[in-house]
């Protein structure tokens, strides 16, 4: 009796996170993939009962989503924001973290905390805090710059907008990656250091010949967490919009998910387009552990 | 915090070639440069943070002509205003990202907790997949599940309630991770099996034994979790309809929409804005000691 009792103790340990995880997690994915083979139809006028009804459509929403150029538009437009915030906010972290582990650095504390601090400031409220300084009326960069007799650049033409929102998403999330990175460089024993100092490797060459494979681990997880967040921008560009017309409201996919499923009520449109997000998302995080594992064991050998 | 300090202190290389003043002044600037990257960093981080509090201070007509780095004399105005905006909405806002967040994190701390320990330290038929099923939460958009929770929660009469922000903020893969990498490291199988000699129950060996040893472990999840909710944008705003029950964030964002056609509300949405972070600020910096990020990367090893 009691042995049964403790055999299903962990059983009931984990229940509930497992009934959490199907509630909130397996039944809304597999109730979006039902949703993405269904279509309301009308038949008659509309009215009465049975006259709207929802019938199976096949794959008849995945191929007018993918061939909606809104959803292509905007799958490019993320794909260029990701193309300046990945390189950028991973490369900075890397020589942050670096940076803070060389001994040859001054106010290491201050630095370390300052850079970790916009990771405690909201993405919605560190868009508004970039908002205004994009904004011409009360930007303090463009006032400096008008004081100075300098050009004021205009931050949120249709072009700039990428550096600009870009901007956000490295200020918001270098901080966070930097601290991952260097606390795996603190995991790693100083002897090996003195070694390689001993056979007169500089503070450069330490940190690109040894310290920087032995990141390779790291440097691949966060550049997974990052490639997945960065496909999701969503609240970034909603939050900016009200301060420029130069954001539509499909600006990135996940934003036409929104519209198609909450202000066109189109539920069924909105459920094959996230599917094929989610797909998307699965596809370039894998694809891309397989480029960077091969190459890893390449080095290796 | 001492590793640090030994670092600083440990070469002594550095020493010696500020002592022997032979180096050229170049190799000596080259010196600085490392620092001089940091700090430009570090510069760019905080020109933001500096800039809120400055801005917070103007009143509207000074917002748009002192210069901008410069403290106003409306700290007091605005706020006073903030808190007059419809009858006190903000603090109504902060109030609810308050429980949102409170709640979420620590019953999100305590299911991590316990399913890590699980996870962690029984041998169990299926433990493998439970655990590889609960992770790949990790790779699903968040988009792709908010939308249909929306449709779902609203089957059953739950959405624009707070119960439709605070249930889907619970179950979080990231926290299990931490939970179940924590657990392996802090409890030693032999307390486990000397506790189990003195009591048959299996719930009083974890209630006596594994919490306490887990305790700064579910600190973490719940630091982590309280940062990911507060912040949390999307879900609110898919889920509320009713401006009383918004969290800061969609607060603040419905503020900014109006206020971008009147620019007489730009000062209560930087007051906001300055105000939304000093919480998660000073946690931040009251409990540093928590933020074990090698727990992130400990993982890989194993």
């Amino acid at each position: 009796m009691t042995r049964l009792r403790t055999r299903a103790v962990p059983y009931m340990m984990v229940l509930p996170a497992i009934v959490m995880f199907t509630l909130f997690l397996l039944l809304p994915i597999a109730y979006t993939v039902y949703l993405s083979v269904r279509r309301l139809r009308v038949s008659g006028l509309g009215f009465g009962g049975g006259a709207r009804r929802e019938v199976g459509v096949g794959f008849a929403n995945y191929s007018a989503s993918l061939s909606d150029p809104e959803l292509w538009h905007g799958a490019l437009r993320v794909l260029l924001y990701g193309s300046i915030v990945l390189p950028v906010m991973l490369g900075l972290a890397l020589v942050f973290a670096l940076l803070l582990d060389s001994s040859v650095i001054r106010l290491r504390r201050f630095s370390r905390i300052a850079i970790f601090l916009p990771y405690a400031v909201p993405g919605v409220i560190a868009t508004l805090l970039w908002g205004f300084m994009y904004l011409p009326s009360v930007s303090p960069i463009l006032n400096v710059m008008q004081r100075l007799h300098l050009p004021q650049p205009d931050f949120l033409t249709p072009v700039a907008i990428f550096p600009s929102l870009a901007n956000i998403a490295v200020w918001g999330g270098v901080g966070f990656n930097m601290l991952v990175l260097y606390t795996a460089l603190r995991a790693v024993p100083r002897e090996l250091y003195d070694a390689a100092r001993v056979d007169g490797c500089s503070e450069l060459q330490l940190a690109l010949r040894v310290k920087i494979p032995l990141l390779l681990p790291a440097i691949i997880l966060v550049s997974v967490f990052s490639i997945i967040a960065t496909l999701q921008v969503f609240s970034e560009p909603t939050t900016l919009r009200p301060l420029t017309n130069t954001i539509l409201s499909t600006w990135s996919p996940l934003m036409k998910v929104y519209r198609d499923a909450l202000i066109q009520n189109d539920i069924y449109s909105a459920a094959a387009t996230s599917v094929i997000i989610a797909a998307a998302a699965l596809l370039l995080s894998f694809g891309f552990l397989r480029v960077v594992q091969r190459r890893a064991f390449g080095e290796m050998s | 915090m001492t590793t640090t300090v030994d670092a600083t202190r440990r070469p002594g290389r550095l020493r010696l070639q500020g002592v022997s003043q032979r180096q050229p002044p170049a190799s000596q600037r080259w010196r600085l440069l490392p620092t001089l990257v940091l700090v430009a960093g570090a510069l760019y981080c905080l020109l933001p943070v500096i800039w809120v509090p400055m801005a917070a201070t103007k009143t509207g007509a000074e917002l748009f002509t002192t210069f901008t780095l410069a403290p106003g004399h409306g700290l007091i105005g605005n706020l006073r205003e903030l808190s007059a905006y419809r009858g006190g909405q903000f603090w109504r806002w902060m109030l609810n990202s308050a429980v949102y967040t409170g709640f979420g994190a620590a019953l999100s701390a305590m299911l991590s907790a316990v399913t890590g320990y699980a996870l962690a330290k029984y041998r169990f038929r299926g433990r493998k997949l439970v655990f590889n099923l609960l992770i790949a939460g990790v790779l699903v958009p968040q988009i792709t599940l908010a939308v249909p929770q929306y449709l779902l929660l609203a089957k059953v009469g739950l959405a624009g309630s707070y119960w439709s922000v605070l249930l889907p903020s619970i179950f979080s893969p990231y926290g299990i991770y931490l939970a179940r990498i924590y657990a392996t490291a802090a409890i030693p199988d032999e307390m486990l099996e000397a506790a189990r000699l003195d009591t048959a129950s299996e719930l009083r060996v974890f209630r006596s034994v594994a919490i306490p040893l887990m305790l700064p472990g579910m600190v973490t999840v719940f630091l982590v979790q309280f940062v990911a909710i507060w912040n949390n944008f999307l879900l609110p705003f898919i889920m509320l309809s009713d401006d009383d029950r918004f969290p800061i964030t969609v607060g603040l964002y419905t503020l900014l929409s109006q206020g971008a056609s009147q620019p007489a509300l730009y000062t209560l949405v930087i007051t906001g804005a300055l105000l939304s972070t000093v919480p998660l600020v000073a946690l931040f910096l009251s409990l540093q000691r928590y933020w074990r990020l090698d727990l992130i990367t400990g993982g890989l090893k194993g």
